[in-house]
């Protein structure tokens, strides 16, 4: 392999860089290095190519969370980064290690969140040679990486650590992996540290909308009669959720968010519309189908989200704020193009908007509201049998809507989305873009040594649960605390209900038998709660909430329940599936 | 050549040449390709050389797209760390030339009329043998697709393009870099 020239051999060490008198071993480097980018812990799991790194780990003030696999490192350290807006990190080794964190790798990529994965690599000297668990990481994570390096010296570990880090967190957010060699990590020298700004290389003037664009999208705006604002998950990376409370007040048009947007404007907030999309409800969906104006905030119009694009929101001029500009015009084309971060580009168009009397599309949205025929699974009477949204909307109701919720992937995501109203910021972690199940548990136990003093509740369904349900001896082994609602219907249920709707019927593979979860935790030493009825569900969440440690509830629900409303798969969004049965027609808060 | 000789195949016209400026590490090439191919962009031809500037190459990259899709090619290809200058260079003034070597069957009866063909392109033969010779043309993508066309009458036995290579005209040079090496140091997979 060609040596590449770096900064250690290329340039002398004199301009903004501090030479140590103490030699270090690289293993060392690599725990400085993630100390001075403020690393207080880190999600792993040692194996050989990394042991000299695991050898040298208790000099330094960093906890290490020891996982059950490595998949759960990465989702870990998603989940530590998404609740806190830090880089979460993850250690693993070559091989096998390596590979097991590539779907929170992807996870991570898909939904922008920060966080570098330090893994170790057979020695330089036998790389190419198919050496005892030696995998081309850095060719597997090429496309699901923001970045990645391969360090063979130990000079270059903690240059490219400090690279690492800044990547991971400037721009668009994603994942990093340094993939360090064992000789790499064995090695002593005397490290440098550079401690000059990182600026990126590439001609970062690009990404600057100009004055021209910005007096376009407040002209549109001002003019506008039926405006709809979407707000992606770039308003929460931005941190600006209460700019935006301004800006919706100040024009008094209406918010609409994203699955990963929610929390990002106030849900119970007037202007709120609430989730549209897939799942999203059936007025938010014409509303933005009837809108003249889109203003969408950090989103990229996923196809989860437009339904058909030839058919999405044809009647609305469209601005997108966005700060990567590959996503402009990517699937929908939009008539003005802000490539800014959100904060930055409403900081520009605050002071400049007005407020517009826009009562009739106040009214007309009002109007969708009530002829929307929500046949709301809430309104139902009490028969004592548990829907998934009853548990859903009682923990919301008995958290007040302060719990920091991570979900998994399918029906319970759904209707966590729909029934847990999230007034705060990063109050809902869900992996969004990938869909990964088994994210939830993982993502859990990451933000919990993000966010010390939150209540987090995980909802997950029976399914996903099981893909990391390993992880339940972190927990216990950490001794830290959760509480773990499983939704459990006994199907993989989002596929099931996808087999009601399109595919006849047929169950295939999608009914599960699953063990008892309330032994699964017991035999880890935690609390084990059970509620197959709706009256039980509040004793139960008491309880877990009392446990000092982590608690699992297995909830019985409805088994074949689906999430409605429901925009199939590259349809109209205005054409939505409505619950079928002959329920009491309401959009009222419950 | 002259205009009337230009080959009017329609797709031509979603024809693009970019010119991007890359940090020349081992990988780099590698993550461009990688982009190409995960995007579904499709590449006609690519070449990568050095430049005058140590540690940049430039990539010339001619690719099928209409405009939206060449701003996202332009914007994915900034993303790219290794990556420090895009142009789309298609409506800009410029030179672009590709070399192509082309072996021609052709007895000694016939070839007088290749050597004229090739006169006419302003093609150079270099190898000849008792019943082929090998033409070499420098020229612009249709001028060799013209000779190309031409010569495939005498049956061509063998092809080799290079890919078009391409620089603006004019005297301006490409921005320069204050620290073309950025601060990455290491040196990555090799491609």
């Amino acid at each position: 392999m060609q040596q590449a020239q770096t900064i250690a051999e290329g340039r002398p060490p004199s301009r903004g860089t501090l030479a140590s008198a103490a030699r270090r071993t690289g293993a060392q480097v690599i725990w400085e290095a993630l100390t001075r980018e403020g690393v207080d812990t880190v999600f792993g799991y040692p194996g050989g190519a990394i042991m000299p790194a695991y050898d040298a780990l208790p000099g330094y003030a960093i906890r290490h969370i020891l996982v059950r696999h490595e998949q759960g490192a990465a989702h870990m350290a998603d989940g530590y980064a998404r609740s806190s807006g830090r880089v979460g990190v993850a250690i693993a080794t070559s091989g096998p290690g390596a590979t097991n964190l590539v779907t929170g790798i992807a996870t991570a990529m898909m939904d922008s969140s920060p966080i570098v994965c330090v893994t170790g690599q057979v020695s330089s000297a036998v790389i190419g040679s198919d050496a005892f668990q030696e995998t081309d990481i850095t060719g597997v994570t090429l496309p699901i990486t923001k970045h990645n390096y391969l360090v063979t010296r130990a000079e270059d570990i903690a240059p490219t650590l400090r690279h690492a880090f800044f990547t991971a967190r400037s721009g668009r957010p994603g994942p990093v992996l340094v993939d360090i060699t064992k000789d790499a990590q064995q090695a002593t020298i005397h490290p440098v540290w550079d401690v000059a700004p990182i600026r990126l290389p590439s001609n970062g003037s690009y990404c600057h909308p100009r004055w021209r664009e910005f007096e376009r999208a407040i002209d549109l705006i001002n003019s506008a009669e039926r405006p709809v604002i979407l707000a992606g998950q770039g308003v929460l990376k931005s941190e600006s959720s209460q700019l935006l409370v301004e800006f919706a007040e100040k024009t008094g048009i209406p918010v609409a968010c994203t699955l990963l947007g929610l929390g990002g404007f106030p849900a119970t907030h007037p202007l709120s519309l609430g989730m549209m999309g897939m799942h999203g409800e059936a007025w938010v969906n014409s509303s933005i189908q009837e809108a003249d104006l889109l203003i969408a905030l950090g989103m990229r119009f996923d196809d989860r989200v437009t339904g058909k694009l030839a058919t999405f929101a044809v009647k609305a001029k469209k601005i997108h704020v966005e700060i990567d500009p590959s996503e402009i015009n990517k699937n929908v084309k939009v008539d003005v193009a802000l490539v800014s971060d959100v904060r930055e580009a409403l900081q520009e168009m605050l002071p400049r908007v007005q407020w517009c009397d826009r009562q009739a599309w106040a009214d007309r949205i009002a109007a969708l509201k009530g002829d929307s025929a929500v046949r709301d699974i809430l309104s139902l009477p009490d028969n004592g049998r548990l829907f998934a949204a009853h548990v859903v909307n009682d923990l919301w109701r008995i958290t007040e809507g302060k719990a920091l919720v991570v979900t998994d992937v399918g029906q319970h995501q759904m209707w966590e989305a729909q029934y847990y109203k999230h007034d705060h910021p990063r109050g809902l972690i869900t992996s969004g873009g990938l869909g990964t199940m088994g994210f939830a548990l993982p993502a859990a136990i990451g933000a919990r040594f993000a966010r010390p003093d939150a209540e987090i509740w995980v909802i997950v369904g029976d399914g996903g649960f099981q893909m990391t349900a390993c992880e339940l001896s972190t927990c216990a082994q950490e001794g830290i605390k959760l509480n773990i609602a499983i939704i459990n219907n006994g199907y993989l249920g989002m596929v099931r209900q996808w087999q009601e709707f399109f595919y006849s019927g047929r169950y295939v593979a999608t009914p599960l038998k699953n063990p008892d979860f309330v032994k699964l935790a017991e035999a880890h030493g935690l609390a084990g709660f059970r509620a197959a009825r709706r009256e039980e569900v509040e004793d139960v969440v008491a309880r877990a909430r009392e446990a000092s440690g982590t608690a699992v509830i297995d909830f019985r629900v409805e088994q074949e329940d689906s999430v409605y409303p429901m925009v199939p798969a590259n349809a109209d969004l205005h054409n939505m599936i409505r619950r079928p049965r002959p329920l009491i027609e309401t959009a009222d808060e419950p | 050549m002259s205009p009337e000789m230009r080959n009017p195949d329609p797709k031509a016209s979603l024809s693009r040449t970019f010119i991007a400026d890359v940090e020349d590490r081992p990988g780099t090439l590698n993550r461009v390709v990688s982009l190409f191919r995960r995007r579904s962009y499709n590449i006609d031809s690519l070449s990568v050389g050095r430049t005058e500037r140590p540690g940049i190459s430039r990539i010339t990259m001619v690719v099928r797209a209409d405009e939206d899709t060449a701003r996202r090619i332009e914007a994915n290809l900034y993303k790219l760390i290794n990556v420090l200058h895009v142009q789309d260079i298609t409506d800009a003034p410029s030179v672009v030339r590709e070399l192509a070597f082309i072996k021609v069957s052709a007895n000694h009866e016939q070839r007088g009329e290749v050597l004229r063909l090739c006169e006419l392109f302003r093609a150079r033969v270099v190898d000849l043998h008792s019943h082929s010779m090998t033409v070499e043309i420098t020229g612009c993508q249709d001028k060799v697709h013209r000779l190309i066309e031409v010569l495939r009458p005498f049956g061509i036995l063998e092809l080799l393009r290079t890919g078009a290579v391409a620089m603006v005209r004019g005297s301006d040079q490409q921005p320069t870099l204050e620290e073309p090496l950025g601060n990455d140091p290491t040196d990555e997979v090799a491609a």
